[in-house]
């Protein structure tokens, strides 16, 4: 229990450390991402801080789980698939345009979207939650993959190339015209599963299961449901995912099951090692940076025959994922440690520097510790 | 009470899988022909997806790197083959005129086949020496990074080979289909894909169980650490089991483009039925990944033709079938079939 108690205890401590520029930096940050309808454009606004905020939400479901829960699941979009096309098709559309169209209210299509994903999330948590490491990606990889070849086949709950044209509540306003209301609902989930997840890891609960993360042979003989905890842990995270699913058919007002494709999926994963899978922050870090790059690449890529052009977004950022994977496992959040660390040497303020350098390591050889630990300790629980 | 509840399960797998059986023996007595054709539909699939998932399983059984380029190991196979079916024996016109209209000599397709192969064993073990050597142990990021690798080949196939679906041609000198009695059948896919199968499946068997690097494979599987301990060169090993693995993924891409097809999406499909296939098989397991293939492929097949029930056609649901099959399978040995603690 050593491990879990020391991680708890740097939990607790983290915001008591903040620093005055660290509490000026936050309330910057919230300045601009309040008045950011006044700041940015409408295209800005919309496709490059709306999009960063929902891809966040997805992402960090995924980076919760992998922080918190050592489950590394490449099935978060699936799930928010579920959840996209379950409201989808209970909801009106607006030409009746595929689906089922049933003619729900939005809320009701709401709460339904969120229910069916998390019975779904609740199924596949059992199935993959005896499996560690490894393992658990594959299984949820291919569980993600039979979802989207399900919704691909079965045109009756798709439509023939989606849901379009799908109702949302009306105080959203169209996004499309006026991308404000949808800024803010989006900023407001954000901060809101965000704040969830750092509260649940803090209860008994959230402990436990970072306790399971650590050692799962140990915590079974402390008494510990270990798969129960592990399903109900996959169960929050999809929640959070289905949340990003409902505010992705918002945003994209229609869902397709090219939508849920293994490029989405892959491109949820990429976000959450881009921005960092240490820390919950990472998420929006990593959906920020692939909005960016996908709304550079678009333009300023140089063409290079066949090999590169604007049209090659995902050539560009697979090659960002292979650097980042390569040269960072820690993402961008450990690229800011290791500036940060470098910076405190060059400014001689050796107390603060070896602080810096000590948190950045820990996380460093953290990450490089998970995975291995995890598949060895997951081997030990299923000879037993 | 509890001896009940843990093997409820069990018991409700087991008359399940007995519903299934008695199910198929129906649509069997009902049209003999239909179901003898789908079970070999299914079984051509499954041979296919086993010389696919015994290199995935070759290579995380020594060294325990998921291998997610498979996939696009597979497809770059098939348009190796393709192309250079298109430029060595069809005079580079060919891609013009219908498919059937030129003729193929049988050396038309053997040798792309070959060539393909090679290449793309020669790619993988570009990938390994370049990637993943440096960082042995670390299994995740391994992962990410062949994950990486293949969305950058997936977006560079389409970039330069287009997103239009093509076959390549098999030698017009074969017959078409293999005639018993009132039964026909493509020859390709019984005798050429199904043969092939069988054959590489009995060659793995007796690299792995009858010579020295397979005794050395097998050794590795169980402990790296000490294998290397006893002088053996370890690096070299893994070069050696990840050129075969890719290998494997070619030759498969080379026999499925010429079976199915070549065009973007199959990557995706194929990882797909490996993973399927190595995790109801047991990862690491060559036999595993046989009977995994055997059942994936039967299920598929049959999954889309026997599920019309009196006037509702319930086949496209059919992916519910696979995905039941996963369920069943990991509910009575989350290990898979024939999986192993590591």
């Amino acid at each position: 229990m050593s491990s879990v108690a020391s991680v708890t205890a740097g939990e607790r401590s983290r915001p008591g450390r903040m620093s005055i520029a660290g509490w000026v930096g936050l309330a910057a940050l919230a300045i601009v991402l309040l008045l950011a309808p006044l700041i940015f454009t409408h295209y800005w606004l919309s496709q490059i801080l709306t999009e960063a905020l929902w891809l966040g939400i997805a992402a960090s479901s995924l980076t919760f789980l992998h922080r918190y829960g050592g489950m590394t699941s490449l099935g978060q979009v699936a799930i928010y698939g579920v959840a996209g096309f379950a409201m989808a098709n209970v909801v009106h559309t607006v030409n009746s345009e595929g689906g089922l169209n049933l003619g729900w209210t939005p809320w009701l299509g709401v709460i339904f979207g969120i229910a069916v994903a998390l019975l779904v999330a609740f199924l596949f948590g059992a199935i993959a939650s005896r499996s560690y490491g490894i393992y658990f990606l594959m299984i949820t990889l291919a569980l993600a993959l039979l979802v989207y070849f399900f919704f691909g086949q079965v045109t009756q709950l798709s439509g023939f190339g989606g849901i379009r044209s799908v109702s949302h509540p009306g105080f959203m306003k169209d996004p499309i015209t006026d991308p404000t209301p949808l800024y803010y609902i989006c900023l407001g989930c954000s901060v809101g599963v965000y704040l969830l997840m750092r509260y649940v890891v803090r209860t008994p609960f959230g402990i436990a299961l970072q306790g399971i993360r650590d050692d799962p042979p140990r915590m079974r003989s402390l008494g510990y449901n270990v798969p129960l905890h592990r399903t109900l842990a996959f169960t929050l995270g999809a929640f959070v995912a289905a949340i990003a699913g409902i505010l992705s058919v918002w945003f994209n007002t229609q869902i397709s099951p090219g939508s849920i494709d293994i490029n989405q999926t892959i491109a949820v994963l990429i976000i959450a090692v881009i921005g960092g899978l240490s820390r919950l922050e990472g998420a929006w870090i990593g959906a920020l940076a692939f909005a960016l790059i996908d709304y550079y690449s678009r333009q300023d890529t140089p063409t290079l025959g066949l090999w590169l052009n604007p049209g090659r977004f995902n050539t560009i950022i697979g090659l960002v994922f292979l650097l980042i994977v390569l040269l960072s496992p820690d993402g961008l959040i450990g690229i800011g440690h290791r500036l940060g660390r470098g910076l405190a040497k060059v400014r001689g303020e050796h107390a603060t520097g070896v602080g810096a350098a000590r948190s950045g390591a820990d996380t460093v050889t953290e990450q490089a510790e998970v995975p291995a630990g995890g598949s060895s300790s997951g081997s030990e629980v299923q000879e037993a | 009470m509890r001896v009940v509840a843990r093997q409820g399960p069990r018991v409700l797998l087991g008359a399940l899988g007995l519903a299934v059986i008695v199910w198929l023996f129906i649509k069997a007595t009902q049209g003999g022909q239909t179901f003898l054709t789908e079970t070999l539909n299914g079984l051509t699939l499954a041979a296919l997806y086993f010389v696919v998932a015994a290199g995935f399983t070759l290579i995380f059984g020594l060294m325990r790197v998921v291998n997610m380029a498979q996939g696009s190991l597979f497809l770059f196979g098939g348009y190796v083959a393709f192309v250079a079916q298109q430029h060595w024996f069809a005079g580079g016109t060919s891609q013009f005129q219908l498919g059937g209209s030129t003729t193929t000599s049988v050396a038309g397709w053997v040798v792309p086949l070959m060539f393909a192969t090679v290449v793309i064993g020669l790619v993988g073990l570009g990938i390994q020496q370049l990637f993943l050597r440096w960082n042995q142990g670390q299994d995740l990021r391994q992962a990410l990074i062949t994950i990486a690798i293949s969305v950058i080949f997936a977006d560079q196939m389409v970039a330069h080979y287009g997103g239009v679906v093509q076959s390549i041609q098999a030698p017009t000198s074969w017959p078409n289909t293999v005639t018993i009695g009132s039964f026909h059948y493509p020859f390709f896919r019984l005798v050429v894909v199904g043969g092939s199968a069988v054959v590489i499946g009995f060659l793995l068997y007796l690299l792995i169980k009858r010579t020295r690097f397979g005794m050395i494979i097998r050794a590795g599987v169980d402990d790296r650490p000490m294998l290397s301990a006893l002088g053996i060169n370890v690096q070299l090993v893994f070069a050696g089991a990840f050129f075969l693995g890719a290998m494997l993924a070619g030759l498969a891409g080379v026999l499925g483009g010429t079976m199915i097809s070549v065009g973007p999406g199959l990557d995706t499909q194929f990882l797909l039925n490996a993973l399927i296939v190595v995790i109801i098989g047991g990862m690491g397991s060559i036999p595993g990944a046989a009977i995994g293939a055997v059942l994936l492929g039967l299920v598929q097949s049959y999954s889309s033709i026997y599920l019309h029930f009196g006037s509702t056609d319930l086949s496209p649901y059919g992916v519910l079938a696979q995905f039941i099959l996963v369920i069943a399978v990991l509910a009575i040995r989350p290990l898979g079939l024939f999986g192993r603690p590591a």
